[in-house]
């Protein structure tokens, strides 16, 4: 009786798996197919004929691909490291109870969260006064410092016990030293965690290119992406680019392009990041569960 | 004549650069020393040096976060002065004549408020409740299976979703929606049922976009109720088992009860963001057409489009001000009720 439930359950959880898997799926056979197929039938769970074409023209013209990949994987570094570096310089002195206002820098900190300015004093901020639109510090500088992962970080260096600081302190170390010395080889575990979340992020980043970056060598992968399937002239600019010609739109895959782009765009993301589950499934149980 | 010319700019470029360079070091200098000999009167006043030179270091670690804090969440909030204005880009913020609630005032009586007020409400409401129920019961479900490697495979598959930016989800939506060569189309087709054309029918799309927030979400949400379960008592299974309950027993007596508290938690704190919408979620899937708008049109996407596509820069404020302070009331209020109910479990 037991074995059986235990059988019906698996079989119901591994058609819920397929059902979310199916999405994926269908991209990576639309985009296996060939485009006059698409065109008289429509888009099959199964390719009528098996075509890497959309593939071929993808990797035959990659300079629009290349630079996206190469600026989000930049900035998304640059702001993953930068950002651990600074929510971890406010998260130790938060988490020491000696500290005088204490309080304060915590209230002054959180309040962020609860109130914001709103758009659009911030893009005025970003474009007019702080010079950052078309420039790859908008990606990074704004949301270097997120009150949530700073909570998340002052929670795990409350629990290093004080009698280590206080040894440390009896040695002549100065706050510096106790914090790079000890603190953070310490916290690698909440380190990498929220390393992971702000690369996450970052990656993922599109609202960003939408409205600060004019610049076709800066957008961000994502928004490459959004670009593609909303307007499918950015399609044929980005083939010019490599074959410095016009081309005519009629003989570009179109249809199987455009998936065979998301294919390139979330791919290699997918196959990475699942292999960091452990990291972001602990960053949400610290994060919501206490104790 | 061209090389006097520009020697003569490089001249003075360069000579105002020393100068600048000179005042930036002196400045320094003079700060610095003060800073030295402030610190020494201070310190001899306060004769408890331990402590003292551990606040100064302390401090100034979180003094570059402080800045960036001002800078990029701070100075927005100063601009919020232009919901009563009617900014004109070349009068600039404070050269913008000042109308008070006028914005308001529109805003209010305009048919967009109804609209967007009771889409946000409605469709966020609607995806904290299928979201909660579905990742719960999933949770619960994945405890019961018994092969370790079963439970990591289902999880590892049920979490990739959350991975994707809704640029990609707005793929595989148009893969299933589009209205020519769309999957669902095509089967529609080949069933001789009529094709329907998705992207400009209003009524279906609270249902599409509550499954695609479900999907998405369901399976990281998942995970934390799982965890909560993971921490029950073993004993009390024991107990249970030895009385001779049955599993279905078992659930409704330890493991909801157990889950109650956290389950109530999380949905007064998604409720206290229930006027802060996924712009992602409604913007990429619906493709931003228009005909959608009554039903998918929230704050968020409507403050963008009166920004960006409109122009109408006091209005987006205005709206944007409405959101963060009715958000702001809403968080303090949902904080402090779930603080009442477990004070383990407040942010503030």
């Amino acid at each position: 009786m037991k074995k059986r439930k235990q059988i019906l359950l698996n079989i119901a959880l591994a058609i819920l798996c397929i059902i979310v898997i199916f999405p994926f799926i269908l991209v990576l056979a639309i985009s296996l197919s060939n485009e006059n197929d698409i065109i008289n039938s429509g888009y099959k769970i199964i390719p009528m004929h098996l075509d890497f074409s959309s593939y071929i023209y993808v990797f035959r013209n990659p300079k629009a691909i290349l630079d996206a990949y190469k600026v989000t994987f930049i900035f998304s570094t640059i702001a993953m490291a930068s950002s651990v570096f600074l929510m971890a310089m406010i998260a130790y002195p938060l988490s020491r109870k000696t500290l005088k206002g204490r309080r304060t820098i915590s209230l002054y900190l959180y309040f962020t969260m609860l109130f914001s300015g709103g758009l659009v004093p911030t893009y005025i901020l970003f474009t007019e006064y702080l010079n950052l639109a078309d420039s790859i510090w908008v990606y990074i500088l704004p949301s270097l410092v997120s009150p949530w992962y700073v909570f998340i970080m002052r929670t795990f260096f409350a629990d290093i016990p004080e009698s280590i600081i206080e040894s440390a302190y009896i040695d002549g170390a100065s706050e510096y030293k106790i914090f790079f010395k000890f603190i953070i080889p310490l916290s690698k575990p909440v380190i990498a965690t929220v390393a992971l979340f702000v690369f996450l992020i970052k990656w993922n980043d599109w609202y960003t290119s939408m409205l600060y970056i004019n610049k076709e060598s800066l957008i961000s992968l994502q928004y490459l992406l959004q670009r593609i399937m909303l307007n499918i002239t950015m399609l044929q600019r980005s083939t010019e680019m490599g074959m410095g010609q016009m081309v005519n739109i009629a003989d570009i895959p179109t249809e199987t392009v455009r998936m065979a782009m998301a294919v390139v765009v979330a791919g290699p993301a997918l196959l990475v990041f699942p292999f960091f589950q452990k990291y972001f499934v602990q960053g949400l149980t610290v994060g919501s569960v206490k104790g | 004549m061209v090389i006097l010319f520009y020697y003569r700019i490089l001249k003075k470029s360069t000579l105002t650069l020393i100068i600048r360079i000179d005042f930036y070091v002196t400045k320094l200098y003079i700060m610095s020393v003060a800073f030295i000999f402030g610190r020494r009167l201070y310190l001899k006043k306060h004769k408890d040096r331990f402590l003292n030179n551990n606040q100064l270091q302390l401090y100034s670690l979180c003094a570059i976060p402080i800045i960036q804090v001002f800078i990029f969440s701070y100075l927005p909030m100063f601009g919020v002065i232009m919901a009563f204005k009617d900014y004109r880009f070349d009068k600039g913020i404070l050269g913008s004549e000042w109308v008070g609630l006028r914005n308001f005032t529109y805003f209010f009586t305009s048919n967009d408020f109804w609209v967007i007020t009771r889409n946000t409400l409605f469709l966020n409401g609607i995806f904290i409740l299928f979201g909660t129920i579905s990742s719960l019961i999933l949770a619960i479900a994945l405890f019961e299976v018994i092969k370790k490697v079963n439970i990591k495979i289902y999880q590892t598959i049920m979490i990739t979703p959350h991975f994707l930016s809704w640029v990609v989800v707005g793929y595989m939506a148009y893969a299933l929606l589009n209205p020519e060569f769309g999957m669902i189309n095509t089967m529609l087709k080949n069933m001789n049922m009529g094709t329907v054309p998705w992207y400009t029918k209003p009524n279906v799309w609270p249902i599409i976009l509550s499954i695609a927030s479900v999907w998405k979400g369901f399976g990281m949400d998942s995970v934390i109720y799982y965890a909560c379960l993971m921490g029950i008592d073993e004993t009390l299974f024991e107990a249970a088992r030895i009385d001779g309950a049955s599993r279905f027993q078992i659930i409704k007596k330890i493991i909801i009860p157990s889950l109650i508290p956290l389950i109530t938690i999380l949905i007064i704190l998604k409720i206290g963001n229930i006027f802060r919408a996924d712009f992602g979620l409604f913007y990429q899937l619906t493709r931003d057409v228009g005909e959608l708008y009554s039903t998918t049109d929230v704050i968020d996407t409507y403050i963008f489009r009166t920004m960006r596509v409109i122009g109408d820069m006091s209005l987006s404020s205005a709206v944007g001000l409405l959101q963060a302070v009715v958000g702001f009331v809403l968080v303090l209020t949902t904080n402090y009720i779930s603080g009442k109910i477990d004070p383990d479990n407040t942010l503030l």
